[in-house]
Parts: C-alpha cells; sequence; structure tokens
C-alpha cells in the first residue's frame, strides 16, 4: 500500500485538530492558575449537544455555537465552586467529568446513530491546488483552519499583549496581582470560561467533522485526559502543547496504517495503542528534560514550569 | 497629606489596631517602628487597600476615602513594597516592571525601565529571569515600577531585611531623591539606626496601639521605652570558652554550588567556639553551612571531624527561611517535637504533649501545643526551632540566626545560644549584620566571592577591618 507524506501529514492535521482546541483551552485556564479536569467529560457532553442542535435546527453555526456553550456552562461549575466558594479544583473537575459524561449519555440516548449535518471540506481556493503544502494546509475543514489559527493567536496573546503578561501574572502570583490592583479572581473565571468554550468547541469537532454523528461510545472518549496530560508535559507553552497534540494524531495514524500492514493482529491494539505510546513518549522526553549535563535543542526547547499557583484557590484577604 | 483616624482591625478574635492615627506630609520621611507582631504591617496593608479595615477614617489631601481595594490606592498614587517582594519569579526582569502598567508597549517600558535605573544607580537586566534575582534586586525592580506608576505614597515594609549593604545605600540614596521629589514616605522598620539615617518624623505602636510619636531629633532612649515594656539590655561579649580539640575540619574545599561557589576553603573549627560568618548575601556562607551539614556534597577537598573516631559528631541546621526550610508550616508545636523525639507506636492527642508544654515554657513561646507553626510570629518560630535542638548536638550551624527577628527576641536568641554552647562542641553562624558577629562570636570568617579572606578572632580585629574584607578589600 502507497502511502504519501502529504496525505499522512493531511491526517494527522484533521484528526490533532479537535485535541489541540481542547488542549489549547486548557492551556489558558491553567495559565491563569486554575486546572479544569473536566475536560473529558465537558468534551463528551458538548459534542451530544453541538450534534442534536445541528441536527435539530439544521444548523451547523447553532451546533457550534451550543457546544461552546455547553463547554462555558461546564465550567461556570468550576469558577462557582473553586474559584468563588474555595472548594478544591482536583475534586470539583473529577467530580464534573463524570457527570457530564453520564449526562451526555442519558441526553443523547434518544439520538444515538441519527442521521445529522456534517462540516464538509472547504478547500481553500488557489492555495489547495499547491503541489505538497496544498493537500496538508489547505484541504481541510473549517475546523481544522480554525485549529490552525487558534495555535499562532493563542501563542501571541499569552506572550505579546498585556493581556496574556496579566494571565501569565495571575497563575504564577495572584496576590502580587491584587497589590498591582488587578481583580484576580475575574481575571481566573474568565480563562476558565474562555478554555471552556474552547474545549466545548473540540467536541463539536468531533461529533460535527472529525467522528461525525453520536452513539454510545461517540469515538472522542479519552482525548480530555490526553489534552491534560498534553498541557502538564507541553510546559504550559501552547506552542509545545501543539506538537504534542501532533504528535499523538500521528501514532492515531499510525495505528490505521499498521492495521493494514499486520492484518493478524486484533484491531483493537491498533485503536489502544496510540494512548501507551503517548505516554511512554512524554515519558521519554521527561527523563531527557530532567537529565543533567548537556541537553539535546529539542529537549532545552520542551522544559517548562507550572504557574506558580496552579491549583491553589486564591482567597481575598 | 494622607491622614489615617482612629483605624482599627480586628482578625478573628484578634485585635490587630486599636484606633491608631497617622498623619504624613509629602516631601517628607515618617517611620513606623514597633516589635514584631505590634501591627505596623497590618496598618500599611490597609493603607494600601490589600486588607480591609474594621473602622476608621482615611482621608487624602482632605478628601475621604474609602480604600477599600488595591485598586483604588493605586489611581491615587499609593504604592507599596512589601516585605517579602510580591512579584513573578518565573516571568521577565521586564515582565515584572511591565505587569499591571498602563501602557504595554514592551520597547518603551524598556527604556523607561533603563532610565530609571540611571537614576538610581540600578543595574538591571530586563530579559534576566526574576527567580535569579537577589532579594534586593527584586525590591529595586518593584521599586522602578512605583515609581514609574508616579506614586504619591510610597510605603516600604521593613525594606533592608535579606538586602546588602550596598544594595541598602542605594536604596537610601533613592528614598532621599524621592523625598526631595516630594513624595510622602512611610518607613516600617524595627531598626532604630534606619530611622535615625533617614526619618523626618516617627510614630511607634506597640501592640497595636499607639505607643509615641517623635520629631528629629529623635530621643532614642524614649523610642525605646514606647517600643518595649521593658527595655532590652545590651549584652556584652561573652567569656571566651576554653578551646578544645577540633571538631569540623575542611580540607581545600571547594564546589560550583550556589551564586557563587566555594573555592579551596581550609578552615578547623574547634569545640567550644562560637564562629560568625560574615560577607555579602550569597558570598558562600550558605554553602559552607550546608557542606559542613552534609547537605551538599564538595566537588573536590575533604571534610572530617576529626575529634570523632567512633562516636559520631551530632549535627543540626538551622536555615534562614524558618517557616519553608526548618519547619513544617501546617505542623502543631507538638507534632514538630513528636517528629523530633522518639514517639510512641501509636498518636493519641496526648502523645507529646507534655515535652511540647515543657518546651513552650522553658523556651516562651507564644502559643500552645495545638498552634501550628505558620501562626506563630518569627521570634516564637525561632524558639521553637531552637527548643527542637536535641541536648546530644555538637555541631550547631545557623544561618541569619535573628533575621525578622525584634530586638528582645534577637537578645534572647543571641543568650539562649551562648548558655547553649555545649562543652565539646560549637556553633557557627552565618549573619548580614556585622555587629552581630562582632559582638556575639569569638572568631570571625569573612566570605568574599566563594573564598574566605578573613580569618580571625574577633578581639584581634576590628568592625572596619571586617567590613571592607566584606567587599573584598584586605
Amino acid at each position: 500500500m502507497e502511502i504519501s507524506i502529504a496525505v499522512l501529514s493531511a491526517g494527522i492535521a484533521a484528526s490533532a485538530a479537535p485535541l489541540l482546541l481542547a488542549a489549547l483551552g486548557e492551556t489558558l485556564t491553567e495559565k491563569a492558575g486554575i486546572i479544569n479536569l473536566s475536560l473529558d467529560g465537558t468534551i463528551l457532553l458538548s459534542a451530544m449537544t453541538g450534534f442534536v442542535i445541528a441536527a435539530r435546527f439544521d444548523s451547523l453555526p447553532a451546533g457550534f455555537a451550543a457546544a461552546a456553550a455547553t463547554g462555558m456552562l461546564s465550567s461556570l461549575v468550576l469558577v462557582i465552586i473553586s474559584i468563588y466558594l474555595g472548594q478544591s479544583q482536583v475534586a470539583v473537575g473529577f467530580a464534573l467529568t463524570f457527570l457530564c459524561r453520564d449526562l451526555a449519555y442519558f441526553l443523547g440516548a434518544p439520538f444515538a446513530r441519527t442521521a445529522g449535518p456534517q462540516l464538509s471540506i472547504s478547500p481553500i481556493p488557489l492555495l489547495a491546488d499547491l503541489p505538497f503544502v496544498g493537500p496538508i494546509l489547505f484541504h481541510h475543514s473549517l475546523v481544522v483552519y480554525s485549529s490552525f489559527l487558534a495555535l499562532p493567536l493563542a501563542w501571541f496573546f499569552i506572550y505579546h499583549t498585556p493581556q496574556g503578561l496579566i494571565l501569565r501574572c495571575v497563575g504564577e502570583n495572584p496576590e502580587g496581582c491584587w497589590a498591582r490592583g488587578i481583580r484576580p479572581r475575574i481575571v481566573q473565571a474568565a480563562y476558565t470560561l474562555i478554555g471552556g468554550a474552547l474545549v466545548g468547541l473540540a467536541g463539536a469537532a468531533f461529533s460535527l467533522a472529525i467522528k461525525p454523528g453520536w452513539g454510545r461510545p461517540q469515538g472522542c472518549e479519552g482525548i480530555g485526559w490526553i489534552a491534560l496530560a498534553l498541557v502538564i508535559f507541553g510546559g504550559w507553552h501552547p506552542l509545545r502543547v501543539a506538537l504534542g497534540a501532533y504528535l499523538f494524531g500521528f501514532l492515531q495514524m499510525l495505528g490505521i496504517l499498521l492495521q493494514d500492514v499486520f492484518p493478524t493482529i486484533p484491531a483493537q491494539i491498533f485503536q489502544v495503542a496510540p494512548f501507551p505510546l503517548m505516554i511512554f513518549t512524554l515519558v521519554l522526553i521527561h527523563l531527557g528534560r530532567n537529565s543533567k549535563g548537556k541537553k539535546l535543542l529539542l529537549l532545552r526547547l520542551l522544559s517548562g514550569n507550572a504557574p506558580g499557583s496552579l491549583g491553589k484557590n486564591y482567597r481575598q484577604v | 497629606m494622607i491622614e489615617l483616624r482612629s483605624i482599627h482591625k480586628q482578625f478573628g478574635t484578634v485585635k490587630a489596631l486599636q484606633g491608631v492615627n497617622l498623619r504624613v506630609r509629602p516631601g517628607s520621611i515618617h517611620g513606623i517602628i514597633g516589635e514584631n507582631g505590634a501591627g505596623k504591617s497590618t496598618l500599611m496593608k490597609i493603607l494600601t487597600g490589600f486588607i480591609s479595615r474594621t473602622s476608621g477614617t482615611i482621608t487624602f489631601d482632605g478628601r475621604e476615602i474609602s480604600l477599600k481595594t488595591p485598586e483604588e490606592a493605586r489611581s491615587l498614587g499609593i504604592g507599596m513594597l512589601y516585605q517579602e517582594p510580591l512579584d513573578f519569579p518565573q516571568l521577565s526582569v521586564l515582565d515584572n516592571f511591565m505587569a499591571a502598567a498602563a501602557d504595554g508597549n514592551p520597547a518603551r517600558q524598556q527604556q523607561v525601565l533603563a532610565r530609571l535605573c540611571e537614576k538610581f544607580g540600578f543595574e538591571l537586566k530586563p530579559k534576566a529571569c526574576q527567580e535569579k534575582l537577589t532579594v534586593g534586586e527584586r525590591q529595586q525592580v518593584e521599586l522602578m515600577r512605583l515609581i514609574r506608576d508616579k506614586c504619591k505614597v510610597l510605603i516600604l515594609d521593613e525594606p533592608t531585611t535579606g538586602i546588602s549593604q550596598e544594595q541598602q545605600e542605594l536604596l537610601f540614596e533613592a528614598l532621599k531623591k524621592l523625598r526631595d521629589e516630594g513624595t510622602a514616605i512611610i518607613l516600617v522598620s524595627h531598626k532604630l539606626a534606619e530611622i535615625h539615617s533617614l526619618c523626618d518624623r516617627v510614630t511607634v505602636l506597640r501592640h497595636g496601639k499607639q505607643a509615641g510619636e517623635q520629631e528629629r531629633p529623635f530621643d532614642e532612649k524614649g523610642l525605646l521605652q514606647a517600643m518595649f515594656d521593658t527595655l532590652p539590655t545590651k549584652s556584652s561579649r561573652p567569656a571566651q570558652k576554653k578551646i578544645g580539640r577540633p571538631i569540623l575540619r575542611m580540607d581545600t574545599v571547594s564546589t560550583k554550588a550556589g551564586r557563587v561557589g566555594l573555592h579551596q576553603v581550609n578552615v578547623t573549627i574547634n569545640e567550644g567556639e562560637m564562629v560568625g560568618l560574615a560577607g555579602l548575601d550569597g558570598s558562600g556562607q550558605s554553602v559552607f553551612l550546608q557542606i559542613a551539614y552534609g547537605l551538599l556534597e564538595p566537588e573536590q577537598g575533604r571534610v572530617s571531624t576529626p575529634v570523632a573516631e567512633k562516636d559520631v559528631v551530632m549535627r543540626v541546621f538551622l536555615p534562614a527561611d524558618r517557616l519553608r526550610e526548618g519547619l513544617i508550616a501546617g505542623l502543631t508545636i507538638r507534632e514538630h517535637h513528636l517528629l523530633a523525639g522518639k514517639s510512641p507506636f501509636f498518636l493519641t492527642a496526648a502523645s507529646g504533649r507534655t515535652t511540647a508544654e515543657q518546651a513552650i515554657n522553658t523556651y516562651s513561646i507564644h502559643g500552645t501545643p495545638a498552634t501550628t507553626a505558620e501562626r506563630l510570629s518569627g521570634g516564637n518560630q525561632q524558639r521553637l526551632l531552637l527548643s527542637l535542638i536535641p541536648e546530644e548536638a555538637r555541631l550547631i550551624l545557623l544561618e541569619h540566626p535573628t533575621r525578622g527577628l525584634d530586638v528582645q527576641s534577637g537578645q534572647w536568641t543571641w543568650q539562649h545560644l551562648r548558655a547553649h554552647l555545649p562543652e565539646n562542641g560549637a556553633i557557627v553562624f552565618a549573619s548580614p549584620d556585622i555587629e552581630d558577629i562582632m559582638e556575639q562570636a569569638a572568631r570571625v570568617l569573612v566570605f568574599f566571592n566563594g573564598r574566605i579572606l578573613l580569618d580571625r578572632p574577633t578581639d584581634q580585629t576590628s568592625y572596619r577591618e571586617v567590613s571592607l574584607a566584606i567587599t573584598g578589600r584586605v
């Protein structure tokens, strides 16, 4: 079987798009010092609402909007209970992820395996016809384009705007921000909600584009946890987080390809393989980062520290 | 002109401030002096809106202001340099300078920073990571930021804690310049010398109440009387104990650890000695103590305990950051004693209670066995640490033993250490305060750039010689 690099790369870019959106959303949230562990459940719930609303109103934009709203609603629970009422972010996040998952299966049951709209490929005129680069970058659905756009935007916002500086400061030391006349809890709440919206969009990206349709399982289960791991191993830096997302996409594509090469091996192995492989790769990167002596350039690029007050609730005196 | 009238603040049942009045004129430096826990920091945090007051009024240029948030204080031009810099360690100096600035243009802000640095003689690299800076440099970044924001009332909370002599001189010069430009400056301190050299007026706080106010020239005795219930007595240098066998020897010890490392150190500490380590912050004293204790392995050279052929020399180390490195913030006094001693197999609420109560009595710690370390004041934390030193300890190593302590707690600590200098052991302490070393120690080692420049009995050297050696001149 012949597989060109271009086709493979295009596949990676497409399959990594929702993961990238979710991981960037979580990066923004964690940069403000808040851990939102509800990712996995939220993705599933917004995949369901996105699909149901899009099918009911026969409108893709309505579906995506509903999914983003669902993501925000779910993170609003975290905002109220953790940021404003001071309860543990980890406990609330865990409870929330399972609540959202069960809610998604329960409310979505009547719509399982029903027909619904699907986001089509919209090649960009002229650019899509470029050799090699065209199929990789410019022959996708809007979801993939928006993931391409979200990445540099997030990076630029975090590191090159005054608002991004405030975001980093709040995650680093909310007390210091309070002393400078910034209200840390409002900033934290805002980025938890924005992060939630991006996670919601990731859910709709699954049910309306990458793995269209709704059912149990939907096919996006587990992605939320991978996104959470990517943020940590990516050192809270959007570019490194993106690198991780594409690595995961590559492993997924590899599984599909190898399935054809080794037909005797059960298919389940290839479906599950990306997850342990991802952990293995990340551990390798991490070990390299912690080793003493000279570091490889790549490893040096990958190093990063957690925001100083990550996971701690800020209490105003 | 800023004026505070009958300020009260209550934390739960604790009355931190009870009807304090304060009036500060522009173009003057106003000192706030008092013991630890007198309410100085609380009063200042109220003035910046960082914490809210229980009652009382504040007027600024004759207008009453609510001052409930730092936002409001900032818009009025009230800024504060906190004792522990409230900055962002992982970000760059420039980012720290720019955070929440009205103008977020990095290029322009970098120019502003460079201009201000030049004006005040500071040397700061804008791209450096804040984490790598000394406390004094971090303070400079904060100060520059407040000056950029056209601060009209500048509050400094114990600004000379943990900074070097040179940095202190630069800071004082800067403060004088700012005063002459019309800034109202409030200086919180417990060091009389600072009040003398800088302030035009001083307010004394004691137990949350106003205990006195003076115009320059100050009457030192009156100030001390207002600060303390009983006057602390200055202790004379202790009689030299009999010097015994060598207890710790370092042969050509070198390492790259710390900011400047340690180079070719040859030292022998003998039984009965009280040794003071002098030097600018980070000149190798901490690394020396860590190697002596065994926290760090030297890269070259040998550390030995000649006196001990069979028996082990028990060492203890009391680090400068008491709450983070010495104690466990959330554990109670009783639990600390349980951890340090032999604890029974099962722990009940009563285990270790008597030991803890004994320690509280003999070390006069203000707390109960159930008080957690983080709720003790600095002086009481130090007393708790000292109470945890086992009797068998023969080499006691201390880093800044009186850091952040008021005069009385400091005196108490020195007296205790001298009384407990073991016959067959030694005490080695690092201190940024030359006077403390000259008064308390029998021998001084001066560190400069990771080397020992001077090693002499304190009665054969002078304050001047030591202070010159600290800056590298012998």
